[in-house]
């Protein structure tokens, strides 16, 4: 079954917040889609309205041939929907609430072992364990096989790898690539910039607004500007001189190095400008050479020009 | 670092639960105004060993000195002279910011003209003066993530302790709350921190790696990098944690 998703000007009013302004945007049959930003950027909103589960204030969205709004029964037939915040029964053990959720599409999880196995085999070790006394890693797994149980054609995850650590959450990308290739249609939303690069196109998102929808290529490639990374002994020191440094658009920490954007045309004028500067305040150990940009400076660099 | 004052001692710590070994023998010094992150895999201990650290949960046994108190013997003392926030829970949704100000300042046993003089001196600092008679609800996570560290450090106390402080933030708030957290080492705050973020493992002094209980490696970030053969701490995490 086809799965295209269609998203036509949606948006979604609370009181007098705009969670989603304005939205539009196609996600293809097969695709692994990321929505990437943080905490307040309209993430859930969407996949709530997209679920079924929340009506948008205006604005219209389909998935496949069905209205996420008239036909919410057939939605929510064929998608699989894993919340950010754990909302299995904590009281029922590992089996029952996969029972439980079998049971309520009308299958068994007999029917549909194989597309959990996988996942499955790592908790059914704890089957007889009662939800609320799982790590949170076996939680997330557990609410991964409820929302495959029915065999869904689309699955949309609400930052599953939120609270999860590095190790987990490659393992957890690693899953979400087998599931692709299984011909599930995949919407993922996360916080976790390094994240994007996973995913065949992202949508970067921020207060409610899109500051863009491509591949993760495209949108480093778009990046303006040369990026170089700074690093000399005192660091702290150094972010503040950096910033106050000519031609210069962008500057900010970078795990061990600073990332820094010229905003002229020769890399090597701009280097030996930067290095000579920096001598003259007293740094020592300079390093400063040419980085290629990763999707956190492009979402760094749209923000900053969301805020002007 | 051998002449600086050490604000966090902790000496063959264990914490048993039933058969369960959460903490497994942690051993580790932790010194005036480091900021010094505390990494692990889920489930490797970390959170055991910050309640006990928080002088909520006594070790089994072994030895924790935190702030100058035992904590076994003292943990109320431990408790006036730390801070503590978490991406989880930090201040009272349901209360403006100013009263969260009132409320742990209270608690803290803050006189009424300190709370005013401190409030005051964050609201100012934040540029968040705007937001004193708002609700908590109503402000979004990054700036209520700058308002409970402040909360947290509104008693000046030795060491503050941050539980994924930055979860679910957007980069450059993250960014400018790693700002302040430099800021408050620099005065002396000593700084204990918990991050899945590897590239803010970076920004920490030392970095101590916890697996299955133990504290698998402890070292400044550059150390570890070199130690492990690796080029960034994502790839010295993955090493440890995978085993």
């Amino acid at each position: 079954m086809s799965v295209n998703i269609q998203i036509d000007s949606i948006s979604k009013k609370y009181a007098d917040v705009m969670a989603l302004n304005n939205i539009s945007l196609s996600i293809k049959s097969g695709e692994l889609f990321g929505f990437i930003g943080p905490d307040g950027a309209g993430k859930t909103s969407l996949f709530r309205i997209l679920t079924s589960l929340l009506l948008p204030t205006s604005g219209k969205a389909s998935i496949g041939e069905f209205d996420v709004v008239k036909d919410y029964k057939k939605i929510r037939q064929n998608t699989g929907y894993m919340p950010g915040r754990f909302s299995l029964y904590l009281d029922l053990t590992v089996e029952e609430n996969l029972d439980f959720y079998a049971s309520i599409f009308n299958t068994t999880v007999k029917e549909n072992y194989e597309l959990i196995k996988d996942i499955y085999v790592q908790i059914e070790p704890f089957k007889k364990r009662r939800a609320g006394d799982l790590s949170g890693g076996m939680k997330q797994k557990l609410a991964l096989s409820c929302a495959l149980i029915h065999s869904p054609h689309l699955i949309i995850l609400d930052e599953p790898t939120t609270g999860v650590d590095a190790v987990s959450r490659m393992e957890f990308w690693e899953l979400l690539k087998k599931m692709q290739k299984m011909g599930m249609t995949i919407i993922v939303s996360t916080p976790y910039m390094d994240e994007a690069a996973l995913c065949d196109r992202v949508a970067l998102m921020q207060n409610g607004n899109l500051l863009a929808v491509d591949t993760p290529n495209n949108i480093v490639k778009s990046y303006k500007g040369s990026l170089f990374a700074v690093k000399a002994y005192n660091m702290h020191k150094l972010l503040d001189d950096l910033g106050s440094l000519g031609d210069t658009s962008q500057v900010f920490r970078f795990g061990e190095t600073i990332h820094i954007t010229s905003t002229i045309n020769d890399d090597k004028v701009y280097m030996e400008s930067v290095n000579k500067q920096l001598i003259d305040k007293g740094y020592k150990d300079i390093s400063i050479h040419k980085v290629n940009p990763v999707i956190e400076d492009c979402f760094l660099s749209l923000m900053d020009k969301d805020v002007e | 670092m051998l002449n600086r004052a050490k604000i966090i001692e902790v000496e063959n710590l264990v914490k048993k639960f039933g058969s369960f070994t959460a903490n497994d023998n942690l051993t580790f010094d932790v010194y005036k105004g480091e900021i010094f992150g505390f990494l692990g895999a889920n489930g490797a201990g970390k959170t055991s060993a910050i309640r006990i650290l928080c002088g909520l949960s006594p070790p089994t046994s072994g030895k924790a000195i935190v702030a100058g108190y035992d904590v076994a013997k003292y943990p109320n003392k431990v408790k006036a002279n730390i801070g503590y926030m978490s991406q989880k829970f930090s201040l009272y949704n349901d209360m403006t910011v100013k009263e969260n100000f009132r409320f742990y300042g209270g608690i803290y046993g803050l006189s009424k003209k300190q709370i005013v003089d401190k409030t005051n001196y964050f609201l100012e600092k934040l540029e968040m003066e705007k937001t004193r008679n708002v609700v908590l609800s109503e402000i979004p996570l990054g700036w209520k993530q700058k308002l409970a560290f402040s909360v947290a450090i509104i008693h000046d106390p030795k060491v503050v302790f941050l539980d994924e402080p930055t979860g679910g933030v957007d980069p450059i708030t993250r960014r400018q709350f790693w700002e302040m957290i430099y800021e408050n080492a620099d005065k002396g705050t000593t700084v204990f921190v918990t991050t899945h973020y590897m590239d803010e493992a970076e920004y920490c002094e030392r970095v101590s790696i916890m697996s299955e209980g133990k504290i698998e490696a402890l070292d400044t970030p550059a150390n570890l990098k070199s130690t492990y053969g690796v080029n960034s701490m994502n790839d010295v995490f993955i090493k440890i944690a995978r085993g």
